[in-house]
């Protein structure tokens, strides 16, 4: 197999989950392209650890794993607050620190 | 080179479900409806974590399917029905600009593709029968041995992660 061709699959990810979070505007949405974008990393870390035949990208990819799953929590109560706060998720409606 | 190198199996595989995760990432940020969208991230998770087989990092690949296609899913699914009366489709899911997106995202992935097909061109992975058979014993010492102080931090980050969770959410 190729170097590339997981490394495509990852830039392809990384991508789509760019054009999601930057035209999304439900918060939960943009957390779920949050998502892709920290997968493609975990299939570049891990395609480059294969390539290196080192164990350090398992290990990479783990931590990433670990602090995803820490930013989904903390990223959904603060979703919670806000629309306990203001009733509404709509990120562009979140604007009352515009100049 | 031999036949037996080309490894046509795993190649097809790849292929199959790389085709899967592309369609189920593009469903992701253009469905309309949030709870459909979630569903469409775990394929696109399950096939990360039949991608990450394919590496041969089978612990990373379980750790895959428990963490985020157990939990985070979970999670999404608590966080998309404790925000919303109703659960069906919505017309006004992007922004007012949304186009704008479109180009900028289309820019960046043919920069990537560019640099990457340069860089790496038709260099291949070696063989997952050869070196990079990866024990979880090695793996364990990795990450107890030289990364034991960023594990000692995540293990920070996660408590505090909870603490916040909790705190945020609480109703007072």
């Amino acid at each position: 197999m190729l170097t590339v061709q997981f490394l495509l699959l990852g830039a392809v990810l990384f991508c789509i989950g760019v054009y999601g979070v930057l035209a999304r505007k439900n918060a939960v949405m943009v957390l779920m392209s949050i998502e892709l974008i920290l997968n493609s990393v975990n299939l570049n870390l891990l395609a480059f650890s294969s390539r290196l035949g080192s164990i350090d990208g398992n290990t990479f990819a783990l931590y990433v794993i670990a602090v995803a799953a820490a930013e989904v929590g903390v990223g959904l109560a603060m979703v919670l607050l806000i629309y306990r706060n203001r009733r509404t998720i709509a990120l562009d409606e979140l604007s009352d620190m515009k100049g | 080179m031999v036949a037996a190198d080309l490894l046509v199996a795993q190649n097809v595989g790849f292929g199959i479900i790389a085709l899967l995760m592309i369609v189920a990432a593009l469903r992701v940020v253009t469905v309309k409806n949030v709870v459909h969208a979630a569903l469409w991230l775990v394929i696109v998770l399950s096939g990360a974590a039949a991608q990450y087989l394919l590496l041969s990092a089978e612990f990373v690949a379980i750790t895959q399917v428990l963490v985020y296609v157990g939990a985070v899913m979970v999670l999404f699914l608590f966080g998309t029905m404790l925000t919303r009366a109703k659960i069906g489709a919505e017309a006004d899911l992007n922004n007012k600009n949304w186009g704008i997106a479109v180009p900028v995202s289309l820019l960046m992935f043919g920069v990537i593709t560019w640099v990457l097909i340069d860089g790496f061109g038709d260099e291949r992975l070696p063989n997952p029968d050869e070196q990079t058979q990866v024990p979880i014993q090695v793996l364990s010492d990795d990450i107890f041995g030289p990364y034991l102080l960023p594990f000692w931090a995540l293990s920070f980050v996660l408590l505090v992660a909870v603490i916040g969770a909790i705190v945020l959410a609480r109703k007072d």
